[in-house]
């Protein structure tokens, strides 16, 4: 359940993995142009790498269609072993990330439907953590992981559950989740993953510093953390959306089998076929989605 | 009489000579962990001098792989209904038996200290469930704390009053604890976990009957014996459905009581569905200073019921002005890994990859570990994929036998859920979903599902 034993090189070193979103759809409308973003990030994770020798980073494209790793510090190409050189991000990170986007283009099936078009947080997310899993197994001495998302678009409803289980999954590694948004509206999904995680939200209002913004919060290893005074969270939305309608509420109705949320009073559960009010075992007559102990 | 006190104190003389010649002349279980197997000689010293703890991370993944295998076949792919709203009473033997010291230090000592694990875990497990702890001491059964959602409560009340005396006895446990269950919801699910040390119960009355009580009243009892296996107790479980175990050792006892905090399967005409009225409250940001229901002093960054407005600290609880209950969707979404399971990995050897069917990969898709490595030996499947596309390898680093780690259980777990759960609902999609290639995990796809799960 908690992370392997931690005798670590030191208490400061670090283990960044890089969420950054390539999500055309977002980056198309955004103020702040594609470039100029890359920019600050690549100066950002040279700085990370200057502060400790023995800093990691990882960096994971999250496109629309799929996620792919697209740079590792500390794998054989980026090393040269004996020559004591760090490791540069910028070429080659640059090279993958834009391979991976004309993987992503060529995936994209029809145009998406409605206005919210997300990327895939939760793919990332559980790549980093499968990342991170590794580390941890690699023996006793590993740096202090952590994950970084750089992330602008809108939360996908549709990836919730599994953006959830992530979250507690890092929760339970004690991974923080830190984000910086850089869209227009605050993401909930983030905001709750920072919380339960203990990691930091930052949603900067001026996006042409994001450099500072990035050094300044992000920069730094767990442990100096507690030193600092970093940006306290504005208030988290934990409010739920109800399944007939999709709406936010918050106050529910919630079954009592498959905690399902409902705006308003149902006589049937529509997930899991439940008749409220009654014992179950009237209910059993109905074409049951759910099977009950005994069952062959 | 006077013959046996005779042959004892002959004996005795012998007796003296033998250390711990308790039973036939072979020693305890416990005594044999340093006369016979020489526990001390299984350490190991690491690269710079410093022991290394044994290494038992084969064995228990061996038990651990055996144990979801069995449930994998039972349950096969059917979703089980799982009682998410529980309400357990946990029944703490503290009579004299609980002072033996077979356990080091005792038996009371170490009960203790897995029952604070298990609370906390169970609280990690079932956000929306309540504990109760009773104990039994001197043959009378007191209720130690009320059911309530708080995990620290529960444990600074247990850690206070850990002494023991007299007899156990079952029957007045079991009549308290129905009694308490009876007030609640009727929708939760009555559960009660009895930790028996005793080997005798001391009843005022007939035992069958509270028995019969409990199972018209649906209450689920289970038993752990920390000594011997008991008739009383078998009996007890079968009638209401429950599970009884014996604990040999410390680590077995753990293994068993954790058991317990994952839901057990629901018995359907147990609980009746109900629609429950909650709350979801938002949580203020720090700087918002305003008194809380809970401390009675002013704070910032609480929670507001959004029906009277009060203020309270932590979550999940009930608001103590209008009595509303209160909870966060994280609270919700903890259950659903329990109501939607994942169908357990195929291990496969690399011998099998040598087939033309399979390429190998150079490297795992999760982590990038290089799969050309010697040392590793096995990797995983997910056999349910086939339709969407090539296998997904997933690497299970340094594993040394059979019992393949699951590498990333809950990491997997993440990345897998959704589309192998949903392989057969997979045309229903409109999300672009069959990907050959990425780790596509943005669907929940059953119909209905799909609009459970929404989150604006």
């Amino acid at each position: 359940m908690a992370s392997a034993p931690s005798k670590l090189y030191a208490d400061d070193v670090s283990l960044l993995v890089v969420l950054l979103d390539t999500n055309p759809f977002f980056w198309s409308a955004s103020s702040l142009p594609f470039s100029k973003f890359i920019s600050h990030v690549i100066s950002f994770l040279n700085s990370i790498l200057l502060l400790n020798q023995l800093n990691q980073i990882v960096v994971i494209a999250t496109g629309h269609n799929c996620c792919d790793y697209v740079y590792d510090s500390s794998s054989l190409a980026n090393r040269s072993s004996g020559t004591g050189k760090l490791p540069a991000p910028s070429a080659d990170l640059l090279e993958k990330l834009e391979e991976f986007v004309i993987r992503d283009e060529k995936l994209l099936k029809r145009e998406p439907e409605g206005p919210i078009v997300s990327s895939l947080l939760s793919g990332s997310l559980s790549m980093a953590l499968c990342y991170i899993q590794r580390v941890f197994r690699s023996g006793p001495l590993h740096p202090h992981p952590r994950i970084l998302c750089l992330h602008g678009s809108q939360d996908g409803p549709e990836q919730y559950v599994a953006i959830m289980n992530a979250i507690f999954s890092a929760q339970r590694s004690m991974v923080p989740i830190d984000s910086c948004f850089i869209g227009a509206q605050n993401s909930a999904f983030l905001q709750q993953a920072s919380y339960i995680t203990g990691g930091v939200y930052l949603k900067p209002q001026l996006l042409d510093g994001t450099f500072q913004y990035l050094s300044t919060v992000f920069a730094t290893d767990l442990h100096s953390r507690g030193f600092l005074q970093l940006p306290k969270s504005v208030g988290v939305d934990f409010r739920a959306s109800c399944f007939c309608h999709k709406k936010t509420i918050d106050m529910g109705y919630i079954c009592s089998v498959c905690l399902s949320i409902f705006c308003k009073h149902h006589k049937k559960c529509s997930t899991c076929g439940s008749v409220f009010g009654q014992p179950q075992s009237d209910a059993a007559s109905e074409p049951s989605k759910k099977r009950k102990t005994g069952d062959a | 009489m006077n013959n046996g006190e005779g042959r004892r104190l002959s004996g005795q003389a012998e007796e003296e000579d033998d250390e711990d010649d308790v039973d036939d002349g072979g020693l305890e279980a416990w005594e044999r962990a340093y006369a016979d197997e020489r526990s001390w000689e299984s350490l190991q010293e690491d690269e710079s001098g410093l022991l290394r703890p044994i290494d038992n991370k084969a064995l228990y993944h061996a038990q651990y792989r055996r144990r979801l295998r069995s449930l994998a076949s039972s349950n096969a792919a059917a979703r089980i209904q799982k009682g998410l709203i529980r309400y357990l009473y946990v029944v703490i033997d503290l009579s004299r038996a609980a002072s033996e010291t077979d356990f080091r230090p005792s038996r009371m000592a170490v009960v203790a200290k897995h029952v604070e694990a298990f609370i906390r875990e169970f609280f990690d497990q079932n956000p929306l469930s309540q504990i109760g702890l009773v104990t039994i001491k001197d043959g009378v059964a007191n209720c130690l704390t009320d059911l309530g959602g708080s995990p620290e409560s529960h444990i600074k009340a247990l850690m206070g009053k850990l002494e023991c005396s007299g007899d156990s006895s079952l029957q007045n446990a079991l009549d308290l604890v129905c009694g308490y269950l009876e007030q609640i919801p009727s929708y939760g699910h009555r559960e009660v976990l009895v930790l028996n040390s005793a080997l005798s119960t001391c009843d005022p009355g007939d035992i069958m009957e509270t028995i019969q009580n409990c199972k018209k009243s649906k209450v689920r009892c289970s038993v752990i014996g920390l000594s011997a296996e008991i008739f009383i107790c078998k009996h007890i479980c079968q009638e209401t459905g429950g599970l009884y175990s014996v604990a040999i050792d410390e680590s077995h006892f753990k293994e068993l009581i954790l058991e317990h905090a994952p839901p057990p399967p629901a018995i359907a005409e147990f609980a009746v569905a109900n629609l429950i009225k909650m709350g979801f409250p938002q949580r203020a940001a720090e700087n918002v200073i305003s008194i809380c229901l809970c401390h009675k002093e002013a704070r910032g960054g609480g929670y507001t019921c959004p029906r009277c407005k009060a203020r309270v600290c932590e979550l999940p609880t009930e608001c103590r002005i209008c009595g509303l209950t209160l909870v966060s969707s994280p609270h919700l979404a903890r259950s659903y890994h329990h109501l939607f399971p994942i169908a357990p990995f195929d291990e496969v050897t690399p011998l099998r990859f040598s087939s033309s069917q399979h390429r190998l990969p150079k490297s795992c898709f999760g982590c990038r570990q290089s799969l050309l490595n010697p040392d590793v030996m096995f990797c995983m499947y997910a056999a349910s994929y086939q339709e969407i596309g090539p296998a997904y390898l997933l690497n299970a680093q340094n594993a040394n036998s059979i019992s393949a780690l699951t590498v990333i259980f809950m990491f997997t777990k993440v990345c897998i859920t959704a589309p192998v759960a949903r392989v057969s609902d997979i045309s229903r999609l409109s999300a672009p979903v069959k990907n050959s290639y990425g780790c596509n995990l943005n669907f929940w796809s059953s119909q209905s599902q799909r609009a459970v799960f929404s989150y604006v």
